[in-house]
């Protein structure tokens, strides 16, 4: 069964889902970092295509993915790191980019390649709708693959019906109207949104992302969905001074219990 | 007639044949559709036409005049045409697609106005008419488009727009459309986003062909009245995006004897690794979320482009100038920088109108296209040069 269907199976709580972009610090980082979270309590790794043009991110991603193209990041190494990474992990993994990369590497050779690296999953925010139903829902049913769609505060009712219809997985919540990047809290109008959301008693269950950065964030979006995404913070945290390790140990922790303060 | 439909008419997702759609995040897709909603009732309500119009002529100064080139025509042996987008008000044919769509913006209940600009001319046509209706405007450009096209910066600052610098990429047009495009995504109740041309998701390169469309209307009257025919042999427009281009083929796209002729900016040379040249370099792909033709790697990584001429420098090109030139319905020429200035002087010194560099491009394809002696050709003067000045003269002091 697909890792991200089993995951929720087992877990409809505290969820955690932390992004990085590929490539970054360093090129080999990907493994690294994969690696590490498999050891700590993180529930799924959605990995960034670093991308010359991400419309939807903020300055943090889109600085770490001007650097990893640098460092020379290019898709077919990353899904040779992918597939090393899996043969040591069973984490659900997913993949993040933009719909021009899968275009020029051909769409089907692009989520079969990835299927057969471990590939769990993608979240193509750009990829319309109708694109997905007529072009490759079937694909994604033949090779048993998941699809996160987005929604966010302005997404109508019947929009929302039509997507928990066609995510495979799980539903990326957008927290507010925004970009990617850390922000301040959690306001009054964002919780009465989640509300709204989860009172929509949808099929497919839910993750909040963007602006999700602490424990505090992050057990508040837990309240009302499954869990939470952190992507930014993550990011944010990788360029501290200790070891890439020790970075990661640290801010998972924060995220978990918030007794060890990063450092 | 339907051939004309095949070259214009989008389909119902905004596709002209295999390019276009709207391939958005998911935080834009209520303005899109908000707007894809609006923008085809406004366009046929007579009294939203009514007062577009009355704009177009009392403020912008419309009909722009088709004026005979003589001397451009003699020496090229040909029968030449300039139609005068370059005295609109601001300066450029931009101001038609702005006075469109911040109409629309008021009926949309906008309180708040981004744009992109390149050559700047966009922003101070946005600027423009926010000052007119008194609403909040911030224009996006690249921090190397704010260098190298400082009088219209300062024309924006004068209008009371704030201008924001766009310091990723190459810090050029693409950059600020980046920008823009974040900047709507964080703001989508209060903002709408007037983009400049012929791209973006759909709706935006149908709305912004219909505001422009007024240019190959006027065209056809004019021709008519003096040559007794609407149709020219031939129409040449430069393409950024495609906007002054769009227009001005709209009219003509089904007729097909008229030749559409598209000419790009291959800045240092369209094979040099320097150019802007999207339809020589480019491949299909999605661009401000639309699918088109852009100069990208094998990863899918897109390609800073170049070309003297801020304008012009910009990756890719509306989707209904890369279905209409794949489907071999236009040509596409390139022109570099040098051919560009060129073309500047002589326009100048021939016909004592200083172009854009933008439109200069487009007079720099009368050296590449031999026209018969009889044919009648119609030129767009997209704009008029006054921001080119600093390097016009830099280039004549180079040859003195
Ligand atoms: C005078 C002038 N002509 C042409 C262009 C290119 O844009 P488009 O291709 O949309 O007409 C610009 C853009 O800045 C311009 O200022």
């Amino acid at each position: 069964m697909n890792r991200i269907k089993e995951l929720f199976k087992r877990k409809q709580e505290d969820v955690l889902n932390i992004y990085f972009t590929a490539g970054y610090p360093n090129l080999d980082s990907t493994q690294k970092i994969l690696k590490n979270l498999s050891k700590l309590d993180v529930d799924i790794v959605e990995i960034g295509m670093p991308y010359s043009d991400p419309l939807a991110d903020g300055p943090t991603i889109q600085a770490s993915g001007q650097k990893a193209l640098k460092n020379g990041m290019k898709l077919d190494l990353l899904f040779d790191q992918i597939s090393e990474a899996r043969q040591l992990s069973d984490l659900p993994m997913i993949m993040m980019g933009y719909f021009n990369q899968v275009m020029q590497y051909g769409e089907e050779q692009f989520f079969t390649k990835a299927k057969d690296s471990g590939v769990d999953g993608f979240i193509l925010p750009d990829m319309p709708l109708h694109v997905y139903e007529q072009e490759f829902k079937t694909l994604f049913e033949d090779l048993d693959l998941g699809i996160s769609f987005l929604i966010s505060p302005q997404t109508d009712t019947e929009r929302i019906f039509k997507i928990d219809e066609l995510c495979r997985g799980f539903i990326y919540m957008v927290s507010s109207a925004s970009i990617t990047g850390a922000k301040k809290g959690i306001s009054e109008q964002q919780i009465n949104y989640f509300k709204r959301i989860k009172d929509l008693k949808l099929k497919t269950p839910r993750l909040i992302g963007f602006g999700i950065s602490n424990h505090e964030t992050f057990s508040k979006a837990c309240e009302y969905a499954s869990g939470a995404v952190i992507g930014s913070a993550f990011i944010k945290a990788l360029d501290k001074e200790n070891s890439l390790e020790d970075n990661i140990i640290n801010f998972i922790s924060s995220i978990r219990n918030d007794k060890i303060v990063s450092i | 007639m339907n051939k004309y439909k095949e070259h214009i008419e989008i389909d119902s997702r905004g596709y002209y044949g295999e390019f276009g759609g709207a391939y958005i995040p998911e935080m834009l897709y209520g303005n899109i559709e908000e707007i894809r909603k609006k923008y085809v009732q406004l366009w046929n309500d007579e009294a939203f036409k009514k007062e577009f119009d009355q704009l177009l002529k009392d403020y912008v100064g419309r009909p722009s005049p088709l004026f005979l080139a003589e001397r451009l025509s003699e020496r090229y042996q040909t029968n030449i045409y300039l139609k005068r987008e370059d005295l609109n008000h601001t300066g450029s044919h931009k101001i038609n697609n702005t006075i469109g769509q911040i109409l629309l913006a008021k009926k949309l209940n906008k309180k708040r106005i981004i744009a992109e600009t390149g050559a700047g001319q966009h922003g101070v046509a946005t600027a423009t008419v926010c000052a007119l209706m008194g609403l909040e405007c911030i224009v996006y450009m690249g921090a190397v488009d704010i260098e190298r096209q400082a009088p219209n910066v300062s024309r924006m600052k004068m209008l009371g727009a704030e201008v924001r610098p766009a310091l990723s990429g190459s810090k050029t047009l693409k950059d600020a459309t980046n920008e823009a495009i974040r900047d709507w995504i964080n703001n989508p109740l209060d903002t709408h986003y007037i983009i400049g041309s012929v791209v973006g998701p759909h709706p935006y390169p149908d709305m912004v062909a219909k505001f422009q469309s007024v240019i190959s209307e006027e065209i056809q009257v004019q021709l008519a009245e003096k040559t007794g025919n609407k149709n020219p042999d031939a129409i040449i427009a430069c393409v950024g995006g495609g906007s002054n281009a769009a227009g001005a083929f709209y009219h003509y796209l089904n007729e097909q004897e008229v030749r559409l002729i598209a000419v790009e900016a291959a800045g240092l040379g369209v094979d040099s690794g320097e150019s802007a040249a999207t339809s020589k370099l480019g491949s299909k792909g999605v661009i401000h979320g639309s699918k088109t033709l852009l100069m990208q790697t094998t990863d899918g990584q897109i390609i800073e482009p170049y070309s003297i001429s801020a304008g012009l420098d910009y990756p890719g090109i509306g989707p209904l100038h890369a279905h209409i030139i794949s489907s071999g319905r236009a040509e596409a020429y390139s022109v570099t920088d040098e051919e560009a200035l060129k073309a500047a002087v002589l326009a100048t010194r021939l016909e004592g109108i200083i172009p854009a560099l933008e439109t200069a491009h487009a007079f720099a394809a009368l050296e590449k296209i031999k026209f018969e002696k009889n044919e009648v050709v119609v030129l767009n003067v997209s704009g008029r040069g006054d921001k080119d000045l600093a390097n016009y003269i830099k280039y004549l002091e180079s040859y003195e």
